[in-house]
């Protein structure tokens, strides 16, 4: 009897389209690749931006992208804009920002994410982010047919919570992520990828509420990123907020002064983001502002704006002459510099950007959708696979809480991820029997500098004289950047780990109400889940018996033979027709079968080693 | 017969296909798929030969090559367990390449590998000499005003760390390993007034702006 072998089972579902999701702080952008072409997902009047701002209608209604920024000017009560410099962020976090954030915001009762108020919901920038990625997937899925999985990106200086808030996002829009992956890293791969660009690259990525400079060397379809930084909390926002405060002055000055509602803050504050808009093209223009029924002109030239915003884009000039001199490498070594972000139209800032990196910047992809084109690449690297290799690092240094609140640093920043390293601490007291854990991210010294990620206590430590102990605290950074912390006292073997998650992220049990509440079709969508990921395991199980098949199939008898090759045909039909259960006991039944041929391919093995 | 590969330690046991792999195999020589890393040493893991002078670009594209076969990305649409072996592949091939790749983790590594324990501990000097030649260094920091006269205390650095990086060849190629300790040691120390000016630096721009 002759072997019958199939065609080898394709591990991706090609049906299934991977995109890729720039999901930004003022606008979003959703691209894919398609026969090989990348292409941004764009609107009827042809714009690929999706404004990242929600209505909340009392009627219940959601409204996403253009039509909920047309709100904001007649009805910004209901609207929410700029969530993402909310992901992950305690209210402690976001003091500095109260003004510039015209929400109202309410804490939490467990003291974890910042809550806002809208038309008398309560909501988590998790559940915001979500409705902004289910009215992205609804554009992709128009164009494209069913969609599940993307790859999505963060700013390169996104914290652990805000990655984490990210992920939690997608889960609630029932999006699977792929990879998250840093902003500049994507941009990067859209220009090395498309235009063939070698060399070490600086990447200027200044979007609307967070500023990220990364330098990268590319070869060859390598992608290595050498260091990073930037501030999480400086963006385009704080440009429009620059040209709010002076035209409200500008109002004192003519009325006194008023009191203005949140909602009238965030009127001015989009008077304020026209204007730089406006200035981004022409060298001046005049803006009305009208609050109770009074009107006010305010005029403003390229001259003064720029001397308005000087301040903040030295920072960031700072902040790249710091990574640069992180990296040990001069200037003159970069050989280019990558603009990202809607805020690098603005004149000042790419004249600063030549003049420091001694270049002509980059711009020949858009870069409102340079970061979407990357991350569509990315997903169809993963989904179809490609040669391309991508290598991140860490943003920021990871370390946990010593005696007098001193930062012992685990992993330092810009390391390689995904990565793992573990250090040893002690006890400080004699009979000490529990340790409290504190992980914290930063560059700072001291604890109360840095942020603060998740604490946990290591408990059952045996009576010991101090110092005695030998506690081993392992960091482990996985290939989307999100970190696991675990303890373990080696003399005795007692072993705590946690997914650094609880400070200000969500709770299982929120997320777990959240999926319910929020997914019409939950218990569907998890069965199709649980199938898929029972499927690609199956798969594993049949590419393996059939490679020991064609390999050493001659040590079974005609009858093994026939038996494991009907376990492999009930696999096979037990995947076409779609039955967990069905599935798990055929492939438990091939296991079983095959067991006596496991080890005599062993012994064989052994035996050709030995002769 | 079901213990007779447990005696060889050479072969073990696929997780997947249960075939024979030999041991240190990234894949199983049957059905292809992803095995746990094995306890190698650095220079094995990477395929580099083990000496402390490296070509980099060597280390480079040997780091690529493994980068490319086992990195996470490539097992996005794979079973979950290939994932977590993956995850746990690249781990240690970074954890090579980062050690490999800087001279004095690489010093380290090798006097670790000859042998030495504690090294922490047996490169802290009570050498009055180059203490000396460490406060002068330190003292020319502090005083320094401008990035052009930090630049030029780094290149004195730079020269220094060079020699001393030229002498630990020659201290490894003889295993000569009290020589080697003491070459660390001093490398150790002028890596430490490197970082010290380049946050020097930083501090000096920051004035400036």
């Amino acid at each position: 009897m002759l072997l019958q072998i199939n065609e080898p089972t394709s591990r991706s579902n090609k049906n299934d389209v991977a995109i890729g999701i720039d999901l930004g702080t003022t606008n979003s952008v959703v691209a894919v690749v398609k026969n090989g072409q990348s292409l941004v997902l764009r609107d009827e009047q042809g714009s690929g931006l999706i404004p990242s701002v929600v209505a909340y209608g009392d009627d219940g209604s959601i409204v996403v992208g253009n039509e909920a920024r047309h709100e904001l000017l007649s009805n910004p009560q209901i609207v929410v804009s700029s969530i993402k410099r909310l992901m992950g962020r305690g209210i402690s976090d976001i003091k500095s920002l109260v003004g510039t954030l015209p929400f109202e915001l309410g804490i939490a009762a467990d003291g974890g994410m910042v809550r806002l108020k809208v038309s008398g919901k309560t909501l988590t920038p998790v559940e915001v982010s979500a409705d902004i990625l289910l009215a992205i997937k609804a554009r992709a899925e128009n164009a494209l047919g069913s969609v599940k999985s993307a790859v999505i990106t963060v700013p390169a200086y996104f914290d652990d919570a805000a990655r984490n808030a990210t992920k939690d996002a997608a889960k609630l829009a029932g999006i699977k992520v792929l990879r998250l992956i840093n902003e500049p890293t994507a941009a990067a791969l859209a220009y090395g990828l498309d235009n063939h660009v070698e060399g070490l690259y600086a990447i200027y990525d200044f979007g609307g509420g967070t500023f990220d400079i990364s330098l990268l060397h590319m070869e060859r379809g390598v992608f290595q990123v050498r260091a990073t930084g930037g501030d999480v909390a400086l963006g385009g926002d704080d440009l429009d907020h620059s040209i709010a405060e002076v035209f409200l002055s500008e109002r004192t000055k003519l009325f006194g002064n008023e009191t203005i509602t949140s909602t009238e803050a965030k009127q001015v504050l989009s008077i304020g983001r026209m204007a730089k808009e406006c200035l981004s093209i022409n060298s001046c223009g005049d803006w009305v502002i009208k609050i109770n029924d009074k009107s006010s002109r305010h005029y403003l030239d390229l001259k003064t704006f720029e001397s308005l915003i000087t301040n903040i884009v030295e920072r960031t000039i700072s902040i790249c002459r710091g990574v640069i001199i992180d990296a040990g490498i001069s200037v003159k070594e970069i050989k280019g510099v990558v603009l990202v972000g809607g805020c690098t139209r603005v004149p000042l800032i790419r004249r600063r950007v030549s003049e420091f990196f001694e270049c002509n910047p980059l711009v020949d992809i858009n870069p409102d959708e340079v970061v979407a084109v990357g991350a569509a690449m990315q997903a169809y690297a993963l989904t179809a696979g490609s040669s391309t290799l991508l290598l991140d690092v860490t943003p920021l240094s990871l370390g946990i809480e010593t005696m007098g609140g001193i930062v012992e640093r685990v992993i330092p920043r810009n390391t390689p991820i995904p990565v793992a390293m573990a250090q040893e601490f002690t006890t400080y007291q004699n009979n000490q029997d529990s340790m409290l854990i504190h992980v914290v991210q930063g560059e700072r010294e001291m604890v109360e500098q840095c942020r603060s990620l998740a604490s946990f206590v290591l408990s059952g430590i045996p009576q010991m004289v101090a110092g005695r102990a030998r506690i081993c605290v392992t960091f482990v950074v996985d290939a989307d950047g999100l970190l696991t912390v675990s303890a373990k006292e080696k003399i005795t073997g007692i072993e705590q780990e946690v997914s650094v998650k609880p400070s200000y992220g969500l709770t299982e049990d929120e997320m777990t109400r959240m999926l319910r509440d929020s997914l019409e079709h939950a218990r569907e969508d998890i069965k199709v889940r649980l199938f898929a990921e029972a499927k690609v395991e199956a798969i594993r199980s049949l590419l393996a018996v059939r490679a020991a098949l064609v390999a050493d199939g001659d040590l079974l008898s005609i009858d093994e033979k026939s038996q494991i090759h009907n376990a492999l045909e009930s696999v096979e039909s037990a995947i076409r027709d779609g039955v967990i259960e069905i599935l798990q006991t055929t492939v438990a039944t091939l296991e079983d079968k095959t067991k006596i041929f496991a080890i005599r391919r062993i012994n064989r093995g052994i035996h050709k080693r030995f002769d | 017969m079901n213990d007779l590969y447990k005696l060889n330690s050479d072969v073990s046991c696929c997780w997947s296909c249960k075939g024979p792999v030999i041991k240190h195999a990234l894949f199983c020589p049957t059905c292809d798929v992803i095995q746990p890393p094995s306890d190698i040493d650095h220079f094995v893991r990477l395929g580099i030969c083990r000496c402390y002078v490296l070509d980099l670009s060597e280390l480079d594209r040997q780091y690529f090559h493994f980068q490319r076969l086992l990195h996470p990305d490539k097992f996005v649409c794979h079973t979950s367990k290939e994932q977590i072996l993956s995850q746990a592949q690249v781990t240690v091939l970074n954890e090579a390449y980062e050690t490999l790749k800087n001279p004095l983790k690489r010093a380290y590594y090798l006097l670790r590998l000859s042998g030495c324990v504690d090294i922490d501990l047996i490169t802290k000097t009570t050498n009055s000499d180059l203490l000396m030649e460490i406060m002068e260094i330190h003292e020319l920091l502090n005083d320094a005003d401008t990035v052009d006269e930090i630049k030029v205390i780094e290149d004195q650095i730079n020269a220094k760390m060079i020699l001393c990086e030229t002498s630990l060849e020659k201290a490894f190629v003889k295993e000569n390993l009290d020589i080697a300790v003491e070459l660390t040691t001093r490398l150790k120390y002028f890596k430490k007034l490197f970082e010290e000016s380049s946050s020097r630096k930083i501090y000096i721009t920051g004035i400036n702006i």
